[in-house]
């Protein structure tokens, strides 16, 4: 008896530690560090025996934790069960991705020919390609109508404009949006933020010019290219996505994955204002009247993060790249690399003084 | 028997009309097959080795087409039973899980429409790690981000149309982003500059939330109009930015591989 009990009291006190890792800052940092592991060791990394060590362990973690009722509840939601195959999709595909990746470096370093060399061996599409295309076409309707059995499609109570649900969330696709709203004001995340993440992706191969690692998995021929790529879709994306599908509750809290979703945890308050940092804290006065006066510190800030940010950077990380790619693309390549980065920085800055704006000139809706 | 049977449908006159080659035994009628079918003509006849392992491009592009295709069938289905006003439109979806015997086409249309999404982002990401957009597949990959916003809008207008507290609460926040749009939504910045004589230009009944939802809140002007967004006009897009999409592929010198 004595030992059923502290039996269970261990199962609950790992699962409280969990729920603290698994609180914004320690996650990000812990999948950040995660991804940094990941790409400086690959190649042992992806090596079969270990890979599918990992993924045993991932899929065993998550069969034991739906034992928890709260866990269960969250990712058994009918609409959330396409969000845990994405998880373990991407984790998968990442794998594929850098095994041909390593095998590909490897045969590089040692001269040998690539994973995909005999890049002029055609074969013909009928038999070859149609026959494949025919069975994937058969497997995906099969698996398809099973997973339509299985899952009925869910339907709420009628649409009602007098009672919002709490919390109220955005299609899942769009939660890393509403995720940077916990950050950024709506028009930087909701519309800014998009657009440029839009363009960015258009902008991607006019401002790459590494002529290397065209048309085959590597990851040694264009490092910052894939890392940069992989924090924005890992970790600023599917990440932010998991996060505001199974870890944001009422209130838009942030809940760990073994917590109940309490209604009446207050939301959480934000209120040290940049401008209060430097006038009241730093330089021991009252804030000035007039608001462009007010926001100037935060504006000189911002403004220099975008000016001294491109030059900086070429002169202390991408000397080489520079020459590669020239001015007006490595400007380009420069802000919208800062844009991206914009988000970490207000993450800490807010963990760690609890900032709200940067820049608040509220009376023209223009909060950074 | 049968082999006769066969034989004789495939020497016959029907069968000569449709199919103008013989059995795709030999390179010459298999290269024939491909030439002369309009739907396969989207390939080319031969192709890389490398380009048609699987572990290279995962065949996420197919899926995703395939997924497009499913969207499309049951889509049509659901049209038939489904009407875009207030009234109906929460009652026929439940209908259509209450009365229909063995429906599946909602379930159908709903997973295939969340795999398509996954589907379509990994296919970018395999794209991405193949270094497959460097020249000449530039404006390719331009053309799939475009239908990658496409299908997530898909996605956006699809959801409003069950007319549930999920979908009109889903809707009223992704579409609460449109009035902070800088310039053109009441609470953006920069709106307030935009003024005659003191008379705001941007207001709540004329901005791009406005614009958007036809309206100032969800109401039935926003599910007829995301209704036609969503079964028209993003569908006839997405599908004329395919054929770009697929005739570029073919353009550009087929599946990349190491030059
Ligand atoms: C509705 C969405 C899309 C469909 C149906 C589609 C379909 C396809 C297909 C069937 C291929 C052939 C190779 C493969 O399967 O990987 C392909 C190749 C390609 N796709 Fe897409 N695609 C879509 C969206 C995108 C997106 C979002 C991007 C990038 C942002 C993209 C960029 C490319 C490029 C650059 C190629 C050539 C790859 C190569 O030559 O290796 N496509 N696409």
């Amino acid at each position: 008896m004595y030992s059923v009990l502290a039996a269970a009291s261990a199962v609950e006190s790992i699962k409280d530690a969990i729920n603290t890792i698994c609180q914004p800052a320690p996650f990000l940092i812990i999948a950040v560090v995660g991804l940094a592991l990941f790409l400086a060791g690959y190649r042992t990394i992806t090596r079969p025996p270990v890979a599918a060590a990992l993924g045993a362990l991932a899929v065993l973690a998550f069969l034991v934790s739906c034992l928890d009722s709260d866990f269960f509840l969250i990712i058994s939601k009918a609409d959330n069960v396409p969000i845990v195959m994405m998880m373990f999709a991407v984790g998968f595909f990442l794998w594929l991705a850098f095994r041909q990746a390593a095998v590909n470096d490897h045969a590089i370093e040692t001269g040998r020919p690539l994973f995909e060399a005999g890049s002029d061996d055609k074969v013909l599409v009928w038999p070859d390609l149609v026959y494949i295309e025919l069975i994937a076409l058969v497997l995906c309707t099969a698996l398809l109508n099973v997973w339509a059995i299985l899952l009925k499609a869910p339907l709420e109570q009628p649409a009602d404009p007098s009672t919002a649900p709490n919390p109220a969330k955005a299609p899942w696709y769009f939660l890393g949006l509403q995720e940077m709203l916990v950050y950024f004001d709506p028009w930087l995340a909701g519309v800014v933020l998009p657009g440029l993440i839009i363009l960015g992706l258009i902008a991607i191969p006019y401002i790459d010019k590494n002529p290397r690692g065209n048309g085959y998995y590597t990851f040694k021929e264009r490092p910052f290219a894939i890392a940069t790529f992989l924090v924005g879709f890992v970790i600023l994306w599917v990440l932010l996505i998991i996060f505001g599908t199974f870890l944001r509750g009422p209130n838009w809290n942030f809940f760990g994955p073994y917590e109940f979703w309490d209604m009446h945890r207050p939301a959480a308050l934000v209120n040290t204002e940049f401008h209060d940092l430097f006038w009241i804290n730093l330089m021991g006065r009252a804030l000035p009247e007039h608001y462009l006066l007010r926001e100037l510190p935060g504006i000189v800030l911002l403004g220099a993060y975008f000016a001294l940010g491109p030059p900086l950077l070429r002169l202390v990380f991408f000397r080489k790249m520079y020459r590669q790619m020239g001015f007006i693309r490595f400007s380009v390549m420069s802000i919208l690399l800062l844009v991206m980065l914009l988000m970490p920085i207000k993450m800490v800055l807010r963990w760690t003084l609890n900032l709200h704006y940067i820049v608040g000139i509220t009376e023209w809706f223009f909060n950074v | 028997m049968l082999a006769r049977f066969g034989n004789w449908v495939r020497e016959g006159q029907v069968w000569g009309s449709i199919f103008r080659h013989g059995v795709p035994r030999d390179r010459r009628t298999r290269a024939m097959a491909i030439l002369s079918n309009v739907f396969l003509h989207l390939h080319p006849v031969a192709i890389r080795k490398s380009g048609i392992r699987l572990s290279f491009t995962w065949c996420m592009g197919g899926l995703t087409f395939f997924l497009f295709l499913v969207e499309v069938v049951t889509g049509v289905l659901l049209m038939f039973y489904y009407r875009p006003v207030v009234e109906y439109a929460y009652f026929d979806i439940q209908g259509l899980g209450a009365h229909v015997t063995l429906g599946l086409m909602r379930e159908l249309h709903r997973w295939g429409a969340h795999a398509m999404i996954i589907a379509i982002w990994l296919h970018m990401l395999r794209v991405f790690l193949t270094g497959s957009y460097k020249p000449p597949r530039e404006f390719n990959w331009s053309v799939g981000v475009i239908l990658l916003v496409l299908t997530m809008l898909l996605s956006f207008t699809g959801y409003l149309l069950p007319w549930d507290q999920l979908a009109m609460w889903a809707i009223t926040v992704g579409s609460n982003m449109a009035r902070a749009t800088p310039g053109v939504g009441t609470e953006g910045p920069m709106s307030s500059f935009i003024q005659i004589g003191g008379v705001p230009l941007v207001h709540a009944g004329d901005d791009a939330r406005f614009g958007l939802l036809a309206g100032t809140f969800v109401g039935p002007n926003a599910l007829l109009r995301f209704y036609v967004l969503h079964c028209v006009f993003i569908p006839v897009v997405v599908t004329v930015l395919l054929a770009v999409h697929f005739w570029r592929i073919r353009k550009d010198g087929g599946i990349s591989g190491p030059l």
